[in-house]
């Protein structure tokens, strides 16, 4: 009863072969089609790829910073001054108390007769030292935590400050509480800021895509009216917007790498002065991934919220009232 | 056999109003048998626009029903508007070509939508541009044909599909003589062949010649369905 039409397309299998071979066919002519006019193209992928290389630059900043306090040994060290008169075989028990703790990461011993001798070597007070009459240094427990957080360093100073023959618990706290305040400080900014941007990527895509939706009018109201199915009138901008948001991220990836090889030299010099080996992280390619995939995905979005907003607008007025 | 299936359009007591209204239909009713040719008559404004997009339901009856295939397209889901379309072809009076593709990509078109492999696309672009006399203009783009051959293309894009119903609204309107007597020739040659064919227009002396079922309207009604 039907017509010939739908009978040559009735397989399952040439319908998904031919559903393929469109999106294929849209994806290449929207790409050739964004590298023709690569002028304007290359415009949006710069607003595009500024608005992601902020928040990116951001987060590899807070990286590298994490990266260089551990490298300056971030691990606080936490010293215990035992009790002076403890003997040898006391010191062994609380060096046994704290050695055995599962956060503990490194201890090292050091008797008195160390510490004098260090200190003699470093002051250059060798003479007056050597005129006491007795080594007034106490043993040292110095002690690398693998937890660093500062409430888990916290507890962990209360707890050994009540062990046996321990006199005084010393670590610096503050800095490092500062250091991470600041850091988590940072990834909130970063966060803050990927949002917004994020926004503005989804706004520069959908206006793009507004205007090309115009400038395809009559192709949408053809396309609509000899039997295009919403998703097909769409597809084509979908994969605009994915181009879009794909080209936003390598730029965003360029720009960031670009900044960082501008940066090397200098934080390598600091470095240096601190006789310390770093050097600037960049994206790993997981991240890169990420970052690419993000870009697309915003892409994509801008462009469906472009095109769900501007194509049902189109009540096709082509037959002419007569 | 010749009972219900044979009757491819009904029109069941349709009114169409427009936000603002004016009333560009009022109780139209009348059916269209399979394989007919019918002209739609009237002067500009009576109507016979809103007629055709019922049909492809660009527009929905404000009241009564239409029926296509036997389906109430006035009740039809969305989703089932895109196969409604494929299966009718539309000519338009300026025949909306696509003028950054070709003639063949112009043609295409429906084919791609409906999802025809590469080789049968090729087919029947070419069974269709041949059938209009365009073989020879496959890769021109529409700018640099002439206004009759433009329109050609434009039925060729109507036809490719191989619709059962197929509309056209004015297809001669901006033609001279010759040309509509031509156009006229190639729907009557598909009428033939079995196609449904429907056309809107004001000229009456084409109407008259072709000796075919009319319906003219006049302010919205339906004042001569003979």
């Amino acid at each position: 009863m039907h017509s010939g039409a739908t009978a040559a397309v009735s397989g399952r299998r040439d319908q998904l072969l031919a559903w393929l071979a469109n999106h294929r066919q849209v994806s290449s002519e929207t790409l050739v089609a964004l590298l023709v006019n690569w002028v304007t193209s290359a415009m949006t992928w710069l607003v595009l790829g500024i608005a992601l290389a902020l928040p990116v630059f951001l987060y590899l900043v807070l990286l590298n910073i994490v990266a260089l306090s551990v490298d300056f040994d971030g691990n606080p060290r936490i010293s215990i001054y035992l009790q002076q008169e403890a003997t040898a075989s006391e010191t062994k028990q609380a060096l046994g108390l704290v050695g055995d703790h599962p956060d503990t990461q490194e201890v090292k011993f050091i008797t008195p007769d160390e510490a004098l001798a260090d200190f003699q070597e470093r002051s250059g007070f060798g003479d007056v030292l050597n005129s006491l009459e007795r080594n007034p240094l106490p043993p040292v427990i110095e002690l690398v935590p693998r937890n660093a957080e500062p409430y888990a360093l916290r507890q962990r100073i209360l707890e050994i400050e009540v062990l046996p023959f321990v006199d005084l618990v010393v670590v610096d706290l503050a800095w490092i509480e500062r250091l991470f305040a600041f850091i988590s400080f940072g990834e909130r900014v970063a966060w803050a800021l990927s949002l917004i941007l994020s926004l503005g990527v989804l706004l520069v895509v959908g206006n793009t895509i507004r205007l090309a939706i115009e400038n395809r009018r009559t192709e949408i109201e053809v396309v609509k009216l000899v039997g295009g199915t919403d998703n097909f009138v769409r597809r084509p901008f979908l994969y605009l917007g994915f181009w879009y948001g794909l080209g936003g991220s390598i730029t965003a990836w360029i720009l960031v790498h670009t900044c960082l090889l501008f940066l090397a030299g200098p934080v390598e010099l600091i470095a240096q002065s601190y006789q310390d080996d770093f050097s600037l992280q960049g994206l790993s390619a997981m991240e890169t991934l990420a970052l690419c995939f993000v870009g697309s995905l915003l892409g994509i979005l801008g462009a469906a919220f472009a095109v769900s907003k501007h194509l049902h607008t189109f009540s096709a007025a082509m037959l002419a009232e007569g | 056999m010749h009972c219900l299936a044979t009757v491819l359009i009904r029109f069941d007591n349709v009114s169409k109003r427009y936000p603002g209204g004016k009333e560009a239909l009022s109780r139209v009713s009348f059916e269209i048998d399979s394989g007919e040719m019918v002209f739609l008559t009237g002067h500009s404004g009576a109507g016979k626009s809103t007629l055709m997009k019922l049909i492809i339901v660009m527009e929905r009856a404000s009241q009564g029903q239409v029926f296509v295939h036997g389906l109430n397209v006035n009740r039809i889901a969305e989703k089932h508007i895109p196969p409604l379309r494929r299966d009718i072809g539309v000519v338009f009076q300026n025949h909306q070509l696509l003028f950054d593709r070709t003639v063949y990509d112009n043609v295409a078109l429906p084919l791609i939508i409906a999802g025809f492999q590469h080789r049968e696309v090729g087919r029947r672009v070419r069974a269709a541009l041949s059938k209009v006399g365009l073989t020879d203009k496959e890769r021109v783009l529409p700018i640099a044909l002439s206004g009759g051959e433009q329109q050609r293309v434009g039925i060729a894009r109507a036809v490719v599909n191989r619709p059962q119903l197929l509309l056209a609204d004015e297809p001669t309107g901006n033609l001279d003589r010759g040309l509509s007597a031509e156009i006229m020739k190639l729907f009557h040659q598909f009428n033939q062949v079995g196609v449904t064919v429907m056309i809107a227009t004001h000229d009456l002396e084409l109407v008259s010649r072709l000796k075919k079922r009319q319906l003219q309207l006049h302010e919205g009604r339906l004042v001569d369905h003979a």
